[in-house]
């Protein structure tokens, strides 16, 4: 049965059908567009889904559509509406990402965590980001950029 | 004289790492197809050996919805990259759990998935082989009885009315001779299971027949334009009305190389004209329905003079290829020419076999089969190395081949810095130093390997560019290499930019499409650093030709006083004179006369080495010129491990490469990075595990474990040598698949050198260091 859902999307309400049984990933990628949560397993075991859902990161692939009913979803399109983030031109600039797949995902968990926690010491950072695989890069680059962002909050430089 | 490089050889942010921070990178999945779009969803075996008795669909075309159901009937004929062993559907028989027996389009892939399950498939069951062992047994099911029938590369060698798919033989010097004059002899037994790569984004294709006819897929691929030719092929197509479009790819390892579900995307669409046709693999068929690493069982015997040189080396490996050898044949050919090591050795004695059996089908994986043959060589060494009394790193210098030396099928080895490499790891890790734990109920240990990967390649493999300029004086390179994250934009990028004198913002690079971007054989074998960048060094020279000559003819200087630097051409003999490109480079120079010289400056250039020779005497292996060059290396780990529960953590890793020459050291930092985490789930916690009947019992994160940012050490040290590869572009052969084929040996060792247990089968799991420490079975003497 549809269900006409109503939520805050990137900082825009947005309206749109869904069946009861249908899964936020698909809804944001197949009929809002949103296409940068991406599928890697369904079931919330790589990350590459990650979204926030009112500033909580969330694995989308296994959360129903009906659930943010009323709610505030950020994928990593609205994230950036200002202009890449701290983290985003930290990513950058330590060449983070090689296939670039795991990336959005990461860059949502990187938020929640750094929200929360502005300098996180290294192992708390990796222990936040556990989640998140990435087959390519081995994370060093990854703990490098995230090392610098944490250094950067500490300083209390913008 | 040393070049004065501008922009090759100096770090640089990667050309695609913008669009993939910033979510604006669209790969396949990504790409919106419209309302038009269907679905494709696939039926599996449930056996992994079984012969198809009856398949009925008919329930299945009734579910509302559903646009076309496809099965082998449709589709009889077989396919495969090197020999043709593998159905688009099956007719007769399944040979692996997951094989694709029907494929369902609908217009919703739920619709699509329902009506699976209304297929009915009558299956009688067949004895199921798991281990190349007993595939090569005798009395054993043959799993491919038509072996002797199917289509064949010419330098492959199936024996038919056997399980072996391909058998490449070295026999070099005098085997008997040489183990008789050895006075050391050091035997081992090892075994490797399948892996599997997952990339994160799993396998993809959407594929569309326009009413008029041509195909156009968009695939998650590594190879556009071998996917192109076998569905040309295939289906009798001219290869201009096929086209393969490969948008980023989220992730690759050999897992995308050649061609896999993509003709199953294909049959769907051709079933639905005028529809896009998408069909993408869960996380459960990624792991079944891809391919996975070939599994390995090997005996290795090495004969030592009293010195430490090898006299005498014997290599017989039993490669399980899974359910069709139609890549991983040549994973067994490969490793057949090159599975001695690094080392120069005068006689030797190698079989590798391609054992069929029920499990996966393998195929290329990071490494193509040199990270599970190294694993036995580097643990024998090592263990001859204590038996010895010679130190294990000492050993591998003494043995280290050299220019000019005889590889295994007795062509000179290319240059090398095998010694540097091994050095540099040496000293980074603190060889020979003795760490202890603060912890009294854990010891620090250290292990070493030493290793060598060519690319595997058709003798006529080739690459070809095209760049074109603009208005402005941007270029756009046009490459058939396929951006895998191992950084190929970049390095295409920087080539052209060094040899036309661009700044790198001014530089694009294009991501294959097969209507537009000249032809690459595929992005496999570590090798497009090398071949995919000579041919755009060749082509960025044919436009800097164009563009001198045209300033030859309009401002009357010499071509040979003109070069090109900072975006323009300038002359060595006037300091003033600069004309930047965007003045002409689609305009023309404007004469004295009003007239025009010049147009738009397009450059081409292609590659093939033109000195390799695959057709070798089947009997020796010899005769041939089969792989291009080695690229060398070496990695070491310091670990730590609890006495008690076998748990390990490696603290420190050091790797290095000789590279040839480093077109981005950055970049090639990361590769060696990222290469050794991967191997480091291949050592410590990857393995797919098969019940009985060949069904995995662990397709998923959660029970196939890959590292993750907290699994990793916290000291990692990629290191970079540059011996200059003679016909490599400013000297660079590739080196990203290699990086994680040390770990797995180095790994085992530094277990031995610590417990003093030596693991002969991967992974090196903390159960097997504990339940094995005290079992004199297992023991080696320090």
């Amino acid at each position: 049965m549809n269900h006409i859902l109503k939520f805050n999307l990137n900082g825009e309400a947005v309206e749109v059908a869904v069946k009861s049984n249908e899964k936020l990933l698909d809804v944001l990628r197949d009929k809002l567009g949103a296409v940068s949560a991406k599928f890697g397993c369904g079931v919330a075991e790589c990350g590459a889904c990650t979204v926030l859902i009112d500033d909580l990161s969330v694995r989308s692939c296994i959360t129903f559509a009906v659930e943010v009913e009323g709610k505030s979803v950020v994928t990593l399109e609205g994230l950036q509406a200002d202009g890449p983030t701290k983290i985003q031109k930290a990513f950058i600039k330590h060449n983070a990402f090689q296939c670039g797949f795991c990336a959005p995902g990461f860059i949502m968990s990187a938020t929640e965590l750094i929200s929360k926690n502005p300098s996180p010491n290294e192992e708390e950072m990796r222990h936040a980001l556990a989640g998140n695989l990435c087959r390519c890069t081995g994370y060093q680059n990854i703990v490098d950029a995230m090392n610098e962002v944490a250094e950067d909050n500490k300083g209390g430089v913008k | 004289m040393k070049e004065n490089l501008k922009v090759v050889g100096h770090d640089a942010v990667r050309l695609d790492i913008v669009e993939k921070v910033l979510g604006a990178a669209e790969y396949t999945d990504d790409i919106a197809f419209g309302p038009n779009l269907l679905h494709m969803a696939i039926l599996g075996s449930p056996y992994a050996h079984a012969e198809i008795l009856s398949i009925d669909t008919s329930e299945a075309k009734k579910l509302p919805g559903v646009k076309a159901v496809i099965t082998g009937e449709d589709y009889p004929e077989k396919f495969g990259l090197y020999l043709k062993d593998k159905s688009i559907f099956p007719v007769d028989r399944v040979r692996q759990v997951g094989e694709q027996v029907a494929g369902v389009v609908a217009t919703s892939y739920e619709i699509a998935r329902n009506a699976t399950k209304l297929i009915k498939v009558e299956y009688k069951e067949l004895p199921v082989i798991l281990d190349p062992y007993d595939s090569i047994a005798e009395g054993a099911i043959l799993i491919h009885p038509d072996l002797g029938n199917y289509v064949i590369e010419p330098w492959l060698e199936a024996q038919p009315g056997t399980n072996i798919g391909h058998l490449r033989r070295i026999r070099k010097g005098d085997i008997d001779k040489g183990f008789a004059e050895a006075e050391t002899i050091v035997e081992g037994e090892y075994h490797i299971p399948h892996v599997a790569h997952t990339c994160i984004e799993t396998h993809i294709s959407v594929s569309k027949f326009s009413l008029d006819g041509r195909l156009t897929m968009w695939n998650s691929t590594q190879s556009p334009h071998t996917q192109r030719n076998i569905m040309a092929v295939a289906l009798g197509m001219n290869h201009k009305d096929v086209r393969v479009i490969a948008p980023p790819i989220g992730g690759g390892f050999g897992g995308k190389a050649g061609i896999s579900m993509e003709v199953m995307a294909a049959a769907g669409a051709k079933s639905c004209p005028g529809h896009p046709v998408k069909l993408r693999w869960t996380r459960e068929e990624e792991f079944y329905n891809s391919s996975q690493r070939t599994g390995l069982r090997n005996k290795v015997k090495i004969g030592f003079k009293k010195n430490g040189k090898i006299i005498a080396f014997k290599h017989e490996m039993f490669w399980d290829v899974g359910a069709s050898a139609e890549y991983g044949s040549n994973v067994v050919n490969a490793t057949g020419f090159s599975a001695t090591g690094p080392y120069y050795i005068p006689n030797v004695y190698i079989d590798s076999k391609a054992c069929y059996t029920n499990n996966p089908t393998c195929s290329a994986y990071r490494g193509f089969g040199y990270s599970e043959f190294s694993f036995g060589i580097e643990s024998t060494m090592d263990k001859a190395a204590k038996i010895m009394g010679i130190d294990a790193v000492e050993l591998r210098r003494i043995n280290a081949i050299k220019e000019g030396e005889g590889v295994a099928y007795d062509v000179p080895m290319n240059p090398n810095g095998l010694i540097e490499c091994i050095d540099k790891v040496a000293e980074e890790i603190g060889w020979g130093i003795e760490e202890k734990s603060d912890d009294p109920n854990k010891i620090i240990a250290k292990g070493f390997a030493s290793v060598w990967k060519a690319p595997a390649m058709p003798a006529n493999e080739s690459s070809s560019a095209f760049i074109k300029f603009s208005e402005d004086g941007s270029i756009n390179v046009m490459v058939s290499g396929m951006e895998l994250g191992q950084g190929l934009l970049t390095v295409m990028g920087k080539i052209a930019a060094e040899v036309l004198g661009l700044t790198l913002d001014k530089v694009r690079v294009e991501l294959p499409d097969t209507d537009r971007n000249p032809y690459e054989w595929q992005t496999v074998a570590s090798h497009v650093t090398w071949s995919c960048g000579n041919a755009v060094k060749r082509a960025a020279i044919d436009a800097r030709d164009k563009i001198l000559d045209i300033v030859q003819r309009a401002h009357f200087i010499d071509k040979s006083q003109l070069y090109l630097e900072d975006n323009g051409v300038k002359c060595t003999t006037q300091d003033s004179f600069y004309i930047p490109f965007s003045d002409f480079v689609i305009t023309g120079i404007q004469t004295e006369h009003n007239t025009w010289v010049g147009g738009p400056i397009l450059g081409s250039g292609m590659f093939m080495p033109e000195y390799t020779n695959a057709m070798v005497d089947p009997k020796t292996g010899l005769g041939g010129h089969p792989m291009v060059h080695y690229t060398v290396g070496a990695g070491a780990v310091k670990v730590e491990i609890d006495k008690e529960t076998g748990r390990m953590k490696v603290l420190k890793m050091a790797e290095a490469f000789d590279l040839g020459k480093a077109i981005n050291p950055d970049l090639s930092k990361d590769q060696i990075n990222g290469g050794f985490v991967q191997g480091l789930g291949t050592a410590m916690w990857e393995q797919c595990i098969f019940d009985e009947k060949g069904k995995m019992l662990n397709d998923g994160f959660t029970d196939y474990k890959i590292p993750t940012i907290v699994d990793v050490p916290r000291d990692m040290n990629p290191i970079l040598v540059e011996v200059p590869q003679p016909d490599g572009p400013y000297g660079a052969r590739g080196h990203s698949e290699h990086t994680m084929i040390p770990v797995m040996p180095a790994i085992a060792n530094a277990v031995a050198n610590g417990l003093s247990v030596r693991i002969v089968d991967v992974p090196v799991t903390a159960e097997k260091i504990a339940m094995r420490m005290n079992d004199p079975k297992y023991k080696e003497e320090m």
